[in-house]
């Protein structure tokens, strides 16, 4: 009787389940560009590049990464909503990343999506009742008024009014769209919900509310959630884990609070320190990593690990050779990064004065790969950092 | 006498549904060489404010006074207008490719932008001058880019090369609408980087709109909270985040994860208001934690908040801050009250112990 659902505990246990969802070097490549005069293969972008990921009964998995890392791709490979390339998809033990679309119907009702624009991923001519009645539709469950009563039930927690049934999406506000496509997502009661970006377009007081109602749908129906978002103090609240992705692999996984504590990969770290903090004394407290540049293009990924030239850790090796995802520094093996020369507890990337410093150095062009020093044993550096003057 | 002082602006939109009334009864000013950040949620007239000040808002009814320099904008004729629009008053909005015309070069628009306001200077020179202000916002190989299309730039290249447009003519303010919210959190870093350098060199002040408060701890010195048309609260960056007075502030910050500790978040509850038909009164009254008669009857002026004179807020709770403190104990123990009540029915139905009792009502009176 103690309705404490405003106590959640200090830190999220990772589940220990069984793996609802295990993908395998699951490969995603999409050709750009026509062929050319002598018909030889076209370019590909490198959108998924070789991702391994379980994702285990009642977690919450997050996400992270730049714009065009392929996270949102990598997400529509593990639903199936791609094919993939080459690389396994299990989902329950069983392999669907072969199986045809009829095959695949009986799996969709237990993956299901929820996406960032409320307004445009629901259809404006069609009433909110028929919007979140369709899956049942689809999959020739409730019909008729059991399921107008289904549907108001699940109108009703996701908190609208179930009166409502008969509106149509322009008259709801931003919010009240998401919970619409929330309540479509959760219609066939789904074991796997993914959400990609689902507060992004929102205002801060409504993603809070969102996001406090995907906690307590997770809490009442055992949900697992894929959770994409290229917010990480949003990621950190919602996720017991999180993976982080850079040009199409995975630069690190771990536990929500290791991550965020003690990063092992540069890139997380530096995506960390970017993140704005709505602190006055903690943003002026920290030391800030400015990436410089953008990522590299996915149609030809940089040599060895992908991140090794913004980096401002790299060393030779790092050009020559992939980095596997280990446990480094000692970490458990919940906790595994791709890097070389992982960080410490408590190390610093060095920090870069470095945006205004080109034009000092017009001659640094970022997105230029670094190439090693050649044969001399010193680290040519990243030349992505300088002083500032 | 301040950069820009706007006094008593509405703004409002005739359309089918109604009047809107975006801006109702605004006041800011901003101060030569320093940051003033406008926040609010989406529709709460902050983008509108500023867009009317610099001429941007056809058709609406515009009341009210912008000074600038001394000179109201608002009763400037358009070419007056456009002479300070781009010239003493640069502009950045928050989608950079739709801001830059897809069928010309980043550098010829920035030249015409120049020459548009210099008719002295040659295309030659006003081109060294493009190709400098690119090399200031750190767009590497500057003088190659220059002469590449708006697609052929990054995302955060592309607003950087907003910035230099807009710095340009070295104004005196800069208005930043939302300019780092399509971005990514790196390449919003390096923007916002420019921005601050670019402010200490040339003393630029700068109006800074958005919805992320972790940008407004970043950069501002002053910050106006926005809603539904109006200022809220009025304070320097340290009071707004650590002595604020009114509830829709604190609503807006506790709704904001903060890395490293997980608790529930705290959502303000409902939606925000029409702005055909405002609520009567205190605007945020009907998603108000603390509301009471008062804010239903009467709309609370903008009030010097424990006798600071810069810090204001428009809310009917008392502005001492132990008097304030004391109200919202007893608003809250009123709820608690309520609670507690609702748990003695629940706890008369099944029996349960005194001791689990004590522990909702600390709970009631916690939440």
């Amino acid at each position: 009787m103690t309705a404490d659902v405003s106590e959640v505990p200090a830190t999220r246990p990772v589940p220990s389940g069984e793996v609802l969802l295990r993908a395998r070097d699951v490969v995603k490549h999409f050709p750009v560009g026509g062929r050319s005069l002598r018909g030889s293969a076209r370019d590909v972008v490198h959108a998924v590049d070789g991702v391994s990921l379980d994702i285990r009964r009642g977690e919450t998995v997050g996400l992270v990464g730049e714009t065009g890392c392929g996270k949102s791709t990598l997400a529509r490979c593990l639903t199936r909503l791609y094919d993939l390339t080459s690389g396994t998809v299990e989902f329950e033990g069983q392999d669907i990343s072969t199986l045809s679309r009829r095959q695949m119907r009986p799996f969709r009702r237990n993956m299901q999506m929820i996406f960032q624009d409320p307004y445009g991923s629901l259809n404006p001519r069609r009433r909110v009742g028929s919007i979140i009645g369709e899956p049942f539709a689809v999959h020739g469950l409730a019909d008729g008024a059991d399921r107008k009563r289904q549907v108001q039930e699940l109108m009703e927690l996701v908190g609208l009014n179930p009166e409502h049934y008969n509106r149509f999406p322009a008259e709801f506000s931003g919010g009240q769209r998401q919970r619409i496509g929330v309540a479509r997502a959760l219609a066939l009661r789904p074991k796997l919900i993914v959400c990609d970006e689902p507060v992004s377009a929102l205002d801060v007081s409504i993603q809070a509310q969102i996001i406090n109602l995907l906690s307590d749908l997770q809490s009442e129906f055992n949900l697992t959630y894929l959770f994409i978002a290229h917010d990480l103090s949003v990621v950190q609240q919602v996720s017991n884990r999180v993976v982080v992705m850079y040009l199409g692999a995975v630069a690190e996984v771990a536990p929500a609070d290791p991550l965020y504590d003690t990063p092992r990969h540069p890139y997380t770290a530096a995506l960390l320190s970017a993140a704005p903090i709505a602190d006055p004394d903690q943003a002026e407290a920290r030391e800030r990593v400015v990436l410089i540049g953008d990522p590299p293009s996915p149609v030809s990924p940089p040599s060895g690990c992908r991140f090794h030239p913004r980096c401002p850790k790299a060393q030779p090796d790092c050009a020559v050779e992939i980095p596997q995802l280990l446990p480094r520094q000692g970490d458990g093996a919940e906790h595994v990064a791709a890097c070389h020369h992982p960080l410490a507890d408590g190390e610093r990337l060095p920090t870069g004065g470095a945006v205004v410093a080109t034009v000092v150095g017009p001659e640094a062009e970022p997105d230029r790969p670094v190439e090693p020093g050649a044969g001399s044993g010193e680290p040519s550096g990243p030349v992505t950092f300088e002083e500032q003057p | 006498m301040d950069l820009l002082e706007v006094r008593d602006l509405h703004v409002s939109f005739p359309t089918p549904d109604g009047l809107v009334q975006a801006v109702r009864g605004l006041d800011f000013s901003v101060r030569a060489g320093s940051t003033l950040s406008i926040v609010g949620e989406s529709g709460s007239g902050k983008s509108v404010a500023t867009q009317t000040i610099t001429g941007l808002t056809r058709g609406a009814k515009v009341t009210g006074e912008a000074r600038f320099d001394g000179d109201d904008l608002l009763k400037m004729d358009n070419d007056a207008l456009r002479r300070v629009r781009g010239g003493q008053i640069g502009m950045i909005f928050q989608d950079p490719l739709s801001s830059l015309h897809p069928y010309y070069k980043v550098g010829w628009q920035i030249v015409e932008l120049i020459r548009e306001h210099d008719h002295e200077l040659s295309k030659k020179q006003a081109r060294a001058r493009a190709v400098d202000l690119l090399k200031l916002v750190g767009i590497p190989y500057a003088e190659r880019r220059v002469d590449d299309y708006p697609h052929q730039f990054s995302g955060g290249m592309r607003q950087r090369a907003m910035i230099a447009m807009a710095m340009a003519m070295n104004p005196r303010l800069l208005i930043a609408d939302e300019p780092t919210t399509a971005l990514d959190v790196t390449v919003q870093a390096q923007v916002l980087r420019v921005m601050r350098t670019l402010q200490a060199e040339f003393g630029t002040a700068i109006i800074l709109i958005t919805h992320d408060l972790g940008v407004v701890a970043d950069l501002s010195d002053d910050v106006v909270v926005m809603y539904a048309g109006r200022a809220m609260e009025k304070a320097n960056r340290r009071e707004l985040f650590y002595a604020h007075h009114h509830p829709y502030t604190e609503g807006l910050l506790q709704s904001v994860p903060v890395p490293g500790v997980r608790t529930r978040l705290t959502p303000i509850t409902g939606q925000p208001p029409s702005l055909v038909t405002p609520p009567p009164a205190c605007p945020f009254n009907p998603r108000c934690p603390y509301v009471f008669d008062r804010c239903r009857e009467e709309t609370p002026p903008l009030r010097p908040v424990d006798l600071s004179p810069k810090h204001v807020s428009a809310c009917w709770l008392p502005t001492d801050s132990a008097s304030r403190v004391e109200a919202r104990d007893a608003l809250a123990a009123r709820r608690a009250t309520a609670a507690e009540a609702r748990a003695a029915e629940a706890r008369a139905a099944d029996g349960a112990a005194a001791t689990q009792a004590d522990a909702t009502v600390a709970e009631a009176g916690a939440s």
